[in-house]
């Protein structure tokens, strides 16, 4: 590589006008050649000593780094060393690929720009010193604040009233990297308060406000120069940040909020910027709610901008009462119609806003009516917003179980009607929803009956995909409390028409095994009424008469659409399906058996009937999330995570995955089982036992051979997988005990209100607050150093005394601190001598020394 | 504060990206990508907010160009809002009635003036006047650097060195 720039660098070299006309110009799809083209020039280019060829080329990177993220770290060098040339316009480009491409913490030769900020911070040139602080609070690591904090710290000082208002605002900056800078600066930032120049005072003001957001306890010294500030400021930009501090102040001191209501209810009314009213009302709103007459104001406000056309201004209005139903729901009742109203606005953020103010004003009395207004909206909304308000009903009306619902009959119709809308994919909370109801709430029950029996009777909703999750709930219920239903027969029908097959396996086999209730349930009727009492209890509202015709129709039915089930490839289709139909076998004895020698089978099977029948007719309760863990490990067993045993013993292909979409009771069941065979042996012998016991099963199920005629021609004269006799008693048994262990919230609508006896469960409910701690640490440290400052020397009552003796006691310490710093700048020893700098006024003088403190040439104390 | 400003034209190109917090180029690119596909899409009557990772974004259209810019929870976006146009507004006196083309070419100058107006993610000067008055005052100061570089005596003297 020449390091001497040839001439045809220099002369030939490509400007950034030209790379940007290339990039435009060139083909799409080959813009990342040309880039990578225009890399290999620049980083020729760079090398060079020349500083025009040199700025051109870093010109050219910080261009396509900016804009299209060519990587530009290894350049940085060539950035420090271009930004020591004496010509502002190479320093500029230097400076800004700095702080544009530099990174405070990774970037290697950033100490190097050290020097050369400390020259340009002092410069006489005062664009050159706005440069590099421009540079610096983009930059700033912990190394470069601890070495220029003097540098800043005289900057803050200084007579340009525009390089005062950058020093200002970079020496947020370096608070943040290094607190101790606090020490050294901070008074002369609080003079600035003071300041009349607007564009000062509103950097102050502005680095207030940053600073109070982290740890407000620290300035609430301070308040008397806001509130000066606040009343007699004219300028916006500064009142909406003194409004802002003070909505962190106000709360930490109760005098302060009671001063400043006056003030800023005023600036509310007179104002005719928005934005200072709206920043206004959102200060009263959060920090000043116990003022009534204020808030009241504040709502007014709002509701003015609710009216407006402008959509920014109706959004806003939204968030403000949002923020105001937290402690004033009265606000928002007000304001109803206007927030249903904003339901139906074109924006979806507008619309979202109001759908959760509206959940907010959610309560007994209005549930009913709320919902109804919401469910029209939805209709007729994108299936977007329509599953947005569905999905906050559910949640809304479910917190707490069911804290708001008074009308359990009304909320389970509401929950049909909600299934059956066109876009709803919330199927899973209402099946939840649905089988929750039918165990908590026992009064409910009829009404669910009902329900359920209108989603399963209507063909129409099998063909529908996404309502399967609440067919299979609805089959549940009135499979479960099949003796509340008005008609067994038509549900057994519904149960088992031809077009079920459209449902998903595991939903089909809840219908199958409700129609083993239903089934179970008709025949112990009519097990009774064979037994001879006349008067036969039957359960509720049923008007057939269970003849023996009627009957055996059933069981017919059962037969032939169950029949061809029994050879399905679906695991659980099958084993129910064979369950009820060697129920149905049983039952033939019993009904047709009253020839000859079977009638010992038939007693058998009646009080095997019998049994079934009182095992399915115990209430189901819910069930605690925590109960599993409650039941006592045996000594002795060791349960492994994960069944990962099963791996070795099934070969690693099985997928014991239980159908999840179903109730939480079956899984219970099933757990109840898996423990109760486990607890019953020994640790060896339980997997030498389910092996055996999986083995048989792979052998009758066929599951992993091919040919189906095979489990055709088995299942036929296949007794039933679990025998229902033991099974179901001891699983009813171990039910039974897990129940008394969780408990149980009965309501009983139209009576007292509930005795919420309410159900440990798991705190799933960690709000995620996305709290960004901004250097918590640099905050406590910042605090810390400000709070030595502000109370460390005494302020009186008045102001200006106190200043004057700050000013004195400020040089001292000031005195102090330069010795300690020990750094000697003589470097710029171009005698412009200071004057004093005393109150923090007007500078004459352009520069100021750094030796100003020493040699004990202390500035004029006004005293 | 202010997290970062982006300028992105209607097509998704960017034209101006200034960050105040660190992020690393990775994320920047993550980051401008999202926000191209959440705002662009926005219609016309829509309000100017959006809620995203929790910040929120307020951005303005101006012709051919969204101005976005990111701030906190705490912060008032009306007022953001009168920032974007305080910098529109400059752009517009110091380049003439403003275009997109003026930006593309001259990117630099229109980080100069962003740097002039924003610090640290703050606003540090909101009187026009005076912040064209800077930035005529530094281009006077580059102009003449450069007069003096392409004078014939200093380019001789490059070319003989």
């Amino acid at each position: 590589m020449a390091v001497v720039p040839s001439l045809m660098d220099s002369l030939f070299q490509r400007s950034i006008d030209d790379v940007i006309k290339g990039l435009r110009l060139c083909p799409p799809g080959t813009e990342s050649i040309f880039i990578s083209k225009s890399l290999d020039e620049i980083r020729r280019e760079i090398k060079s000593t020349d500083p025009q060829t040199k700025a051109t080329a870093l010109h050219k990177l910080t261009y396509l780094h900016s804009l299209h993220s060519a990587e530009m770290s290894w350049a940085a060098f060539h950035s420090v060393e271009l930004s020591s040339s004496a010509a502002h316009s190479y320093k500029r480009v230097a400076f800004l690929s700095a702080s544009l491409s530099f990174n405070p913490s990774t970037t290697q030769v950033i100490l190097l720009l050290t020097h050369q900020l400390r020259k340009d911070l002092s410069s006489a040139n005062p664009h050159d010193v706005s440069l590099a602080l421009s540079t610096l609070s983009a930059i700033c690591n912990p190394d470069l604040a601890r070495d220029l904090t003097p540098d800043v710290f005289a900057l803050l000082a200084s007579g340009k009233p525009f390089v005062r208002k950058k020093a200002i605002a970079a020496v947020l900056r370096v608070f943040e990297q290094y607190p101790d800078a606090v020490r050294v600066c901070f008074k002369r930032v609080v003079e600035n308060l003071e300041s009349d120049d607007m564009g000062i005072l509103s950097a102050v003001v502005g680095l207030f406000c940053e600073l109070t957001e982290k740890e407000p306890r620290s300035y609430l010294p301070l308040a008397p120069e806001f509130y000066k500030i606040l009343v007699d400021c004219r300028n916006n930009w500064v009142l909406i940040k003194v409004i802002k501090i003070f909505a962190k102040l106000a709360p930490l001191e109760p005098r302060l909020g009671k001063r400043v209501v006056e003030p800023i209810c005023d600036h509310m009314a007179r104002t005719g910027a928005k934005s200072l009213a709206f920043e206004c009302v959102r200060m009263i709103v959060t920090s000043l709610s116990e003022y009534d007459s204020a808030v009241k104001l504040a709502v007014a406000k709002l509701r003015e901008f609710l009216l407006e056309d402008d959509p920014n201004l109706k959004y806003l209005g939204l968030q403000g009462l949002t923020i105001v139903s937290k402690t004033n729901m009265w606000a928002v009742l007000e304001n109803k119609e206007l927030v249903v109203k904003a339901l139906s606005d074109v924006d979806v953020n507008i619309k979202v806003e109001a759908l959760r103010l509206v959940m907010c004003m959610v309560s007994e009395d209005n549930v009913m009516e709320i919902s109804r207004i919401l469910i029209s909206q939805a209709l007729k909304s994108d299936p977007e917003f329509c599953n947005e308000i569905l999905g906050h009903v559910l949640l809304t009306c479910s917190r707490n179980f069911y804290e708001v619902v008074f009308d359990f009959d009304w909320y389970v119709s509401f929950l049909g009607e909600m299934a059956r809308i066109p876009h709803c994919r919330k199927g899973n909370e209402i099946e939840n929803q649905l089988v929750d109801i039918g165990m908590r709430v026992k009064d409910a029950r009829v009404q669910l009956v009902h329900i359920a029996r209108e989603l399963v009777i209507d063909p129409a909703l099998l063909g529908n995909s996404f309502i399967h999750g609440v067919l299979g709930a609805a089959a549940w219920v009135s499979g479960e409390y099949i003796e509340l239903s008005r008609n067994p027969f038509e549900i057994m029908e519904a149960l088992l028409q031809p077009r079920t097959s459209l449902l998903t396996p595991s939903v089909r086999a809840v219908y199958i095994q409700s129609a083993f209730k239903v089934l179970t349930f008709c025949l112990s009727l009519y097990l009774k009424l064979n037994n001879g009492n006349g008067n036969v209890v039957v359960a509720s509202s049923s008007m057939h008469r269970f003849t023996k015709e009627s009957f055996v129709n059933l069981m017919n039915l059962v037969e032939t659409n169950l029949g061809p089930l029994a050879g399905s490839n679906e695991v659980e289709v099958q084993e129910r399906a064979s369950n009820v139909l060697g129920l149905i076998k049983l039952i033939k004895l019993i009904v047709f058996g009253s020839e000859g020698d079977n009638v010992k089978g038939e007693v058998e099977a009646s009080e095997m009937v019998k049994l079934i029948f009182d095992a399915f007719s115990e209430d189901l309760g819910p069930v605690s999330v925590n109960a599993q863990e409650r039941v006592p490990i045996p000594d002795g067993l060791v349960l492994k995570e994960n069944l990962g045993d099963l791996d070795d013993i099934c070969g690693g292909d099985t997928e014991f995955s239980l159908p999840s979409s179903f109730s939480i009771v079956k899984l219970q069941k099933m757990d109840a089982a898996g423990t109760s065979d486990c607890t019953s042996k020994e640790e060896s012998e339980t997997l030498t036992e389910s092996t055996s016991l999986l083995a048989e099963h792979r052998k009758r199920h066929g599951l992993y051979y091919l040919s189906s005629e095979n489990a055709g021609t088995v299942s036929n004269d296949y007794p039933p997988a679990i025998d229902p006799k033991d099974k179901d008693a001891d699983e009813a048994e171990d039910l039974a005990r897990l129940t008394e262990e969780s408990l149980v919230i009965k309501k009983k609508p139209n009576q007292a209100r509930i005795r919420p006896v309410v159900v440990k469960l798991d705190d799933g409910e960690g709000f995620n607050v996305s709290a960004k701690k901004r250097e918590v640490e640099g905050g406590d440290l910042i605090s810390g150093a400000v709070q030595e400052v502000l109370l460390g020397n005494e302020a009186t009552a008045t102001s200006s005394s106190s200043r004057k003796r700050e000013s004195s006691k400020k040089s001292r310490e000031r005195n102090k601190q330069q010795h300690g710093h020990g750094k000697e700048r003589k470097s710029q020893s171009t005698g412009k001598d200071k004057e004093h700098d005393g109150q923090g006024q007007r500078e004459k003088p352009k520069r100021k020394s750094r030796q100003r403190g020493d040699g004990g040439a202390l500035p004029a104390q006004s005293s | 504060m202010i997290h970062f400003v982006l300028l992105i034209s209607r097509q998704g190109k960017v034209r101006l990206t200034k960050w105040y917090s660190p992020y690393t180029q990775k994320e920047r690119t993550k980051v401008i990508r999202e926000l191209s596909g959440m705002i662009l899409t926005r219609g016309p009557k829509l309000c100017n907010f959006v809620e995203w990772r929790g910040y929120k974004v307020v951005y303005k259209r101006y012709a051919s160009l969204y101005f976005c810019m990111c701030i906190d929870q705490d912060d008032n976006e009306l007022e953001v809002l009168e920032i974007i146009h305080h910098f529109v507004e400059i752009l517009d006196r110091y380049f003439g009635s403003v275009c997109e083309l003026d930006l593309i070419f001259n990117f630099h100058k229109a980080y100069y003036i962003l740097d002039e107006i924003l610090i640290a993610g703050e606003l540090q000067e909101s009187s026009k006047k005076t912040v064209a008055r800077l930035v005529a005052a530094q281009d006077s100061l580059v102009e003449a650097a450069k007069e003096e570089a392409s004078s014939i005596s200093n380019i001789i003297a490059q070319a003989t060195k």
